[in-house]
């Protein structure tokens, strides 16, 4: 049985590839990727099947006959659509050979799928286990093996369960390997950095909440791995001075260096600032560092393109001054949360001519300083004030005035800027692309017009919790290349305003409409029609919209991340349409949406096979839902409160059905009723539990700041 | 050849005046203690024969006393036979007496065995048990004849002299252990003198010298001495590089160079030290007897000797010459050239000195290059370290040697010395030249200033102030105080008048108006060095001195390593600091390179091309096996439940999950359904960076409980 639907699968799938190689050879020798992209689709969904019945055989011999070159160019077009690669490899041997030969990252969404993926794809480079969290040493050991030549690059960052051994492995047999991200290997002790260090060509090395690692195994790594060029020691808190000093002596060639969070003191600077082609140097929340150690600091470091010394609470601006003339090659630097930014630092910028990046988050900074910067730095094409006290209209137009070459700015909770700022930002800044101004309360909808109106090469816009209203919106629909609006608690806003925006900016991937009462159906109508790229949208507490917003939506195929929470009137028929039409549906918030119930989650459960997270709080889901939810095997997330029809049986099965959890968010009754044994099985599995004694609530009851937003508004309900 | 022959017949002479002397010494102790049935470890020192070889010599010596040669070659415990000629075996005293007695001259004694073989006599000091009666150092003290004043015989005598108790005998050492400064008055007192005839093979003649009687009871050996010297074939062995290091082991340097010679004060020392004191003692000697400014004969035989001397020299520095080449070989020569030349540069000024009209003066005056830092410092460690060598049997006792090596670099004896010569010589004067040279540094004593006396004011705790944990009293309630201004605060409880501002106020104040008095601390402690009667006083700066002072002196080390077990302190912050470092040596690096201190290995490791730091064995083998147990934990408790080995055969199960996945129908229906990977870039969903599993196990697949959709046809 299985055998003759295989073949007759086979049959069709070659037949339609058929279609598709003869497709491609009717178009021009070097045809555009859309061309390959739209047979691909047409392919996949079916369209040349009729032809495909009645293909020749001859037409087998031409497919066959494409040669593998033809097949790479061909794969190297749909290298952004997996979809059609998956297509494309179920055509035929050749064309599966081919795919297979042609892959070069693997991304395992589970651990058991590692061996099959290793066998089929044996020239992969880089393999990104992020997914898989457990991971033992047999299957390093597996794919130490499989990959022994062709492997360049692993991420073990999220996984866990492998020890030296399976590390060993890797670094002994895979000759090749330039590159291991070791992160959040927080178990890992001084033998598994021995083991990386005979891991001689490797370059980049990521070690970050190694905490077991001492100085001992970073002086092994120094040792073995002299070719470094990037090294991430953040949050390694067994190292000392000693160890990077070594391994300042020993890695001639690292690039950046990430010491952040490294209890190291002033000692071992001077031999990191001696390294020859140091250009990135990160030394966030090094509190063990004083401006003593600063001072004294002898060496230049003219490789030095980015420091970022944010969160460095024992060094004093004299202390920064000292570093930031030691290092006159610098490109971009960070001094975010040291407190206060004065004009006598802002001059020890003066010599930085090249500097163009310039973080202060939530540093307190005078407006002389600000003056003094804007005087400065003449390169300066990014700007990040977050969070920053003391950000008045003088200094942000001064500075703003000076540098109109600026791309991006950030002046995101700077609650003292007015429509003066706004004013001359877009006046003298006309080539931003990203702009992001959350929560400036004093700017007033006129001056959030004056956004659009100028700056017509915005790609990323974020006036969360501002005055905007829908003139705003007409104003921003200038602004053609947008990719991202984040228009969050605007509550001004209408669907008409909406309706503008989705006319003209077409590009647009990621709109949050958090909060926006005043959307309705129409208007989230219009967004799924304008932006047919759309991947991200957020419409959590829209409490207009519908079933129908949701079937307008699934019309977008990108759709990878929807939040509905909080919207009463979606039904389970909105959310089948959504299941059925946005399939790359990984990540979804259905929290409070009342009348979804198991209908709709059997869709989901069919169709949104690439559901990895999801909420389901509050919705009138039973234990039939969960356990059709936990056939999707990519589900990894789930979030539970309050789901009336669960019984713990049901909960229990879906746990065990779903194999590849890892958090689960589950109300703490639940926790005396679901069997022990079976909890502690799960938990072996990789999942974490996240038990919360949340209070049941129906209403949504809007927070005090939503309150006082609404006073002055005419929002008929919340 | 003529002087040597009139040398002799003087030695012979010599010799039998004093034979009498000697031999009653030892009759009289002989009936002291013996204990015949005890079997105990016993180096036999024999002459290193020219024949045959070491150990068949041994065996054949000591079969003539065991009975046969198995049970000499079981009874032998090591032979030595490079440093010196000997051997060390199991024997009871009978048997040593045995040994000692019949083919050869020997003497069996309570305190001293001496042993003879062949046409020499060599000579081992051993100490027997305690005796049932009273202490053995005071009973053996006693024997001898010492006098021990009061101060000594209760307070740190028992106590240096623990070494006696029990010890066979490689305790010898324990002579001069554990307190140098007593050690040294020890051998002051128990000073031996042996000389044996050579050529004549038949007399014997040891002497026991007390610096009291040492007028009396000088004698010379200079004769045999030479002679044997003289003896053609003879190696020159008394200015082998071994023979250098006598300090800690006098039995030895007897052994090798039987010195016709009274240990002096500073036998301890080396021996040029032994080989010019000999020179003086010779003509203290016979002024004694002669009443004669110095002995003509006496200097005519030394100058012979040096001669002979010179020319043994030569013939070294010939052989040099003549084999070149071999390294070590040359290192010894030339190490044996430069002993003997500074033999014969301390023998000169020696004989030079006899000329001086007072024997006393020139006996001190002999003495300055003993007294040279270098020398001081220099040979004990030396000593030490050629024992470890040569006598492996000893090793057991090299925290003690440490000890003693300690003591003796941390000084001390010098004014022991004086004193004893002071006490010994009573016309000697306080004024003579060797107490500056005498000088020496102390390891905790050198204060980097030099007040003159009386610029300051000396204060002396007592004992018992120095010992309280709490250096401030309320007069009242008695109640102790680490802190004066806890005192005062508690001072408060006291009543009303304690409370004013001025009873608060820190007492310090007022003082401070005033010019500053340098105040000095002086040890309670009567004759140490530290303390104000001493004649060398040298001032403790401050409290903390005292009381570390004095813990670390004169008081029991109460603080045991509990890494160690061995090393004992009597100040806590020392144990502290020892503690830090104790035990195995912690930062190793690949080479094999190990250092107590991390700094170091990583300045060694940067330092070098290659080099690694090296993890711990036992720590790695201890992570390795836990990961393991847990793998296998898991392993167990959980796959084989859900029927998906990872292990298995990587391709078939490939093979076989590719097969589900084409099967299932999905693929081609439901393009969206992707199978075994994530095709590039769909793993994009934001995780938050703390996103990881905590948990410690976690789980290997779950293929058998997910479902798979049926779904596609609606």
């Amino acid at each position: 049985m299985a055998e003759s639907g295989d073949l007759f699968r086979r049959i069709r799938g070659r037949d339609g590839l058929a279609t598709l190689a003869l497709d491609l050879f009717s178009t021009t020798p070097n045809p555009s990727p859309c061309s390959y992209s739209g047979s691909a689709k047409r392919l996949r969904l079916g369209d040349a099947i009729p032809a495909a019945m009645v293909a020749e055989e001859d037409r087998h011999d031409l497919v066959d006959s494409l040669s593998e070159e033809i097949l790479f160019l061909i794969l190297d077009r749909l290298e952004s659509e997996p979809l059609d690669k998956k297509s494309f490899s179920l055509v035929c041997r050749s064309f599966y050979a081919a795919e297979s030969r042609h892959r070069r990252v693997l991304t395992p969404l589970r651990s058991d799928l590692l061996p099959a993926a290793l066998a089929r794809y044996p020239l992969a480079s880089r393999l990104d286990l992020s997914l898989c969290p457990r991971i033992t040493d047999t299957a390093l050991a597996s794919v130490s093996g499989a990959l022994r030549s062709s492997l360049r690059s692993i991420d073990l960052s999220r996984s866990r369960g492998f020890s030296q051994v399976g590390i060993g492995n890797l670094a002994v047999n895979c000759a090749a390997l330039v590159e291991i991200n070791l992160s959040n290997a927080t178990d890992l002790s001084d033998a598994a950095a021995a083991a990386i260090g005979r891991a001689r060509n490797l370059e980049r090395l990521w070690l970050a909440r190694c905490k077991m690692v001492t100085d001992i195994g970073i002086g092994c790594i120094a040792v073995g791995c002299q070719k470094l060029r990037l090294l991430c020691l953040k949050w390694c808190l067994g190292i000392s001075d000693l160890g990077v000093g070594l391994v300042a002596v020993k890695c001639k060639r690292l690039r950046s260096l990430d010491l952040s969070f490294v209890p190291i003191t002033k000692k071992c600077l001077p031999a990191v600032l001696q390294l020859p082609h140091l250009e990135d140097l990160a030394l966030v929340g090094c509190l063990s560092i004083d401006d003593e150690g600063l001072i004294s600091l002898k060496q230049e470091c003219k490789s030095l393109q980015v420091l970022d010394l944010s969160n460095c609470q024992h060094v004093s601006h004299a202390a920064f001054s000292s570093v930031l003339n030691k290092a006159p090659g610098l490109r971009q630097m960070s001094l975010a949360y040291n407190g206060l930014v004065t004009h006598s630092l802002a001059t020890s910028l003066q010599k930085l001519s090249k500097l163009q990046c310039i973080k202060l988050d939530g540093s307190e900074i005078t407006t002389s300083g600000l003056g003094t910067i804007a005087n400065s730095c003449k390169s300066l094409r990014e700007l990040s004030l977050s969070k920053c006290s003391g950000v008045t209209d003088e200094g942000l137009s001064s500075i703003v005035m000076k540098h109109k070459g600026l791309v991006k700015l950030d002046v995101t909770c700077c609650r003292n800027i007015t429509d003066f700022s706004l004013a001359s930002i877009t006046s003298s800044c006309t080539s931003l692309t990203s702009l992001r101004m959350e929560s400036c309360t004093l700017v007033s909808k006129e001056g959030l017009r004056l956004i659009g109106q100028h700056c017509h090469l915005l790609e990323e816009l974020d006036l969360t919790d501002n005055d905007l209203d829908d003139e705003g919106l007409r104003a921003i629909s200038g602004c053609q290349k947008l990719c991202i609006l984040k228009i969050a608690i605007c509550l001004k806003i209408r669907d008409e305003g909406l309706i503008h925006v989705a006319k003209s900016c077409s590009k647009l991937q990621e709109i949050d409409l958090y909060r926006s009462v005043g959307i309705t159906d129409t208007g989230v109508v219009a967004v799924a029609r304008g932006f047919p790229l759309l991947q991200i949208i957020n419409l959590a507490y829209c409490t207009g919209i519908t079933d129908d917003s949701l079937r307008s939506l699934s019309k977008c195929s990108n759709l990878e991340t929807l939040e509905i929470r909080g919207c009463p009137q979606v039904s389970s028929l909105g959310l089948a349409a959504i299941a059925v039409g946005c399939q790359k549906l990984t990540n979804l918030d259905i929290k409070k949406c009342y009348y979804v119930n198991d209908a709709g989650i059997l869709f989901l459960a069919c169709f949104s096979q690439n559901l990895r997270q999801i909420n389901l709080s509050y919705c009138s889901v039973t234990d039939v839902g969960l356990l059709a939810l936990a056939s999707v095997s990519c589900l990894q997330n789930m979030t539970i409160f309050h789901l009336g029809g669960l019984t713990p049986s049901g909960l229990s099965a879906a746990l065990l059905a779903c194999g590849g959890l890892t958090k689960v968010k589950l109300h703490s009754s639940f926790k005396p009723l679901v069997p022990k044994p079976l909890l502690e099985h799960i938990e072996a599995r990789g999942c974490v539990f996240q038990w919360r004694d949340k209070p049941f609530q129906v209403e949504l009851e809007p927070s005090e700041v939503w309150k006082q937003h609404s006073q002055d508004m005419h929002v008929p309900d919340l | 050849m003529s002087s040597g022959s009139s040398r002799l017949s003087i030695s012979a002479v010599v010799i039998s005046s004093l034979l009498f002397v000697s031999l009653s010494i030892l009759s009289s102790m002989a009936e002291a203690t013996t204990k015949p049935d005890e079997a105990a470890v016993q180096i036999v020192y024999v002459e290193r024969p020219e024949a045959e070889e070491p150990e068949a010599f041994h065996i054949r010596t000591l079969a003539a006393v065991l009975g046969s040669e198995e049970a000499a070659k079981d009874a032998v415990i090591y032979h030595y036979k490079h440093a010196s000629s000997g051997f060390s075996a199991k024997l009871t005293q009978s048997q040593v007496e045995q040994l000692s007695k019949p083919n050869i001259f020997g003497k069996s004694h309570k305190g001293l065995i001496f042993v003879g073989l062949g046409s020499r006599v060599f000579f081992r000091l051993y100490l027997v048990g305690p005796t049932a009666s009273m202490d053995p150092g005071q009973a053996l003290l006693e024997s001898w004849g010492c006098e021990l004043t009061s101060q000594e015989r209760n307070s740190d005598l028992p106590n240096c002299l623990k070494g006696f108790y029990g010890r066979s005998l490689s305790s010898d050492l324990m002579f001069c252990v554990k307190n140098s400064e007593t050690a040294n008055r020890l051998l002051e007192d128990l000073v031996l003198e042996k000389w044996f005839s050579t050529d004549s093979g038949a007399k014997m003649d040891f002497k026991l010298r007390r610096p009291l009687e040492a007028s009396s009871n000088a004698s010379s050996s200079m004769m045999s001495e030479i002679s044997r010297n003289l003896k053609p074939g003879l190696p020159f062995i008394q200015c082998d590089s071994t023979n250098i290091c006598y300090g800690a082991r006098q039995e030895q340097s007897f052994s090798e160079f039987p010195p016709p010679q009274v240990i002096q004060s500073r036998g301890l020392y080396a021996r040029e030290q032994k080989t010019e004191t000999k020179s003086q003692l010779e003509p203290s000697s016979a002024v004694n007897d002669l009443v004669m400014d110095w002995n003509p004969r006496l200097m005519l035989s030394n100058l012979s000797f040096l001669e002979q001397k010179i020319h043994q020299v030569q013939d070294i520095v010939r052989s040099i010459i003549s084999q070149e080449g071999r390294a070590n070989e040359l290192a010894a020569q030339q190490q044996l050239v430069t002993a003997d030349l500074t033999y014969i540069i301390i023998q000169l000024i020696s004989t030079a000195g006899t000329l001086l009209p007072n024997i006393k003066n020139a006996l001190l005056s002999a003495t300055p290059p003993v007294g040279q830092p270098g020398v001081m410092a220099n040979l004990p460690v030396n000593a030490s370290q050629k024992q470890h060598e040569v006598l492996p049997m000893e090793l057991a006792k090299a925290s003690e040697y440490d000890e003693l090596i300690k003591d003796l670099n941390s000084g001390g004896e010098g004014d022991e010395l004086i004193k004893c010569l002071n006490n010994s010589v009573a016309e000697v004067s306080e004024s003579i030249p060797i107490e500056d040279h005498d000088i020496k540094d102390y390891d905790d004593g050198l204060d980097g200033e030099n007040l003159p006396p009386g610029s300051y004011e000396v204060l002396q705790l007592e004992k018992e102030e120095i010992l309280a944990p709490h250096t401030h009293f309320c007069l009242i309630c008695g109640k102790g105080f680490k802190r004066d201004a806890n005192l005062r605060m508690h001072m408060r409880g006291h009543g009303d008048e304690y409370k004013t501002p001025a009873a608060l106020a820190k007492p310090s104040k007022e003082a401070s108006s005033e010019p500053a008095i340098i105040r000095r601390y002086s040890c309670p402690f009567v004759g140490c060095k530290r303390n104000k009667e001493h004649k060398k006083f040298q001032p403790l700066k401050t409290i903390l001195c005292v009381k570390n002072h004095y813990k670390r002196s004169h008081c029991d080390k109460s603080y045991t390593c509990s890494r160690c077990k061995t090393k004992k302190f009597s100040v806590i912050a020392d144990l502290k600091t020892h503690e830090k470092h104790c035990g195995r040596d912690k930062w190793i690096c690949s080479c094999g390179t190990t250092f107590s201190r991390k700094d170091k290995l990583f300045g060694h490791v940067a330092l070098f091309q290659g080099h690694a730091p090296a993890i711990h064995m036992d720590d790695a083998k201890v992570s390795g096996t836990s990961d393991h147990a847990q793998v296998g934990e898991t392993t167990n408790g959980m796959v084989a439940n859900m029927g998906y080995n990872f292990s298995g055969n990587a391709s078939d199960d490939a093979q076989s999950l590719d097969i589900k996945d084409v099967d299932d129908g999905q693929g081609y229906f439901s393009p969206m359904n992707f199978d075994a990977c994530n095709f590039g870039g769909l793993d994009e969903f934001p995780r938050s960076a703390y996103d990881v599993s905590e948990s410690p196990f976690s789980f290997l697949s779950t293929g058998t409980c997910s479902f798979i959709p049926r779904n596609s046809e609606n």
